[in-house]
């Protein structure tokens, strides 16, 4: 039973890894392409760890995979960060159909 | 020394799982390591150490935590439905929001909560006014203060709480 339901936790995951990386190659501008990037890769990482979890118990795996959940949830939001404010400092533009841009007023 | 005792308690917890099962080799060498570690980096790590004795912000936590995981669902829905719609139906801008935790952990939390949630993702943070700047993927209200409620209003309630 819990065999299976790995099984599906991974397999939802990998749709997500999949959405995630296909908003990579379809979003325009490099902001738009980290919100799926890190979203999406984010919790179908998370939920192909929860799967092992449940296919493999708590034994020295399925800790380890704990581990890896709250790191991942902890650390990849500051990446995207630090990656969106690096961009938009050296001068990397928002897309066209772009609303406003309130950090490039505030910034002059 | 507070802060150093608490680090040392976190940082062999997660030495022990890592090593997982339990072996006094590992031990000895965890200890070590982790007695180091807290030596060095241990003053910067817990600026009020009291705020860890309070059973309260635990409760509040574990309240906060499948709150979390729910958002982060739906963010997950809204993005693949927006990456798979033939139209791509995107509306982005970079707004601002204006929030009141002060606390540098509550920040951090809070950033990371919107970058994790439906449509939007911190930017950068003034520090001193407490302002953010959000990335938003289908914007639906440039004004500070609908903008505010509309992307921060659950969890700065909780966050303050938590970590304030």
């Amino acid at each position: 039973m819990n065999e299976t339901l790995g099984v599906i936790f991974i397999v939802i995951g990998v749709g997500f890894d999949f959405f995630g990386c296909l908003g990579l190659l379809r979003l325009p501008d490099v902001y738009n392409r980290l919100q799926a990037a890190t979203k999406c890769v984010t919790l179908g990482t998370c939920s192909i760890l929860f799967g092992l979890i449940l296919y493999k118990g708590f034994g020295p795996a399925g800790i380890k995979a704990v581990l890896c959940i709250i790191f991942l949830l902890l650390t990849s939001p500051v990446a995207a960060h630090a990656l969106a404010r690096g961009a938009h400092k050296s001068g990397v533009k928002l897309c066209k159909g772009s609303v406003c841009d309130k950090y490039e007023e505030d910034k002059k | 020394m507070k802060s150093r005792i608490i680090l040392f308690c976190l940082a062999f917890l997660v030495w022990v799982l890592l090593t997982w099962p339990v072996d006094p080799q590992h031990l000895a060498v965890g200890i070590f390591v982790c007695g180091l570690a807290a030596f060095i980096t241990g003053d910067m790590f817990v600026k009020r150490p009291h705020a860890f004795k309070q059973a309260s912000r635990y409760l509040w936590f574990l309240y906060y935590t499948p709150l979390f995981i729910w958002e982060c669902i739906k963010a997950n829905i809204d993005v693949a439905y927006r990456v798979i719609h033939p139209d791509l139906p995107i509306k982005p801008g970079i707004i601002k929001i204006k929030t009141k935790l002060k606390s540098d952990t509550a920040l951090t939390f809070l950033a990371n909560s919107i970058t994790l949630t439906p449509g939007t993702m911190s930017v950068d943070i003034d520090e001193d006014e407490g302002i953010l700047y959000i990335h938003w993927i289908n914007v639906q209200d440039q004004d500070i203060r609908k903008a505010t409620e509309i992307i921060a209003g659950k969890f700065e309630r909780i966050l303050a709480r938590i970590f304030e």
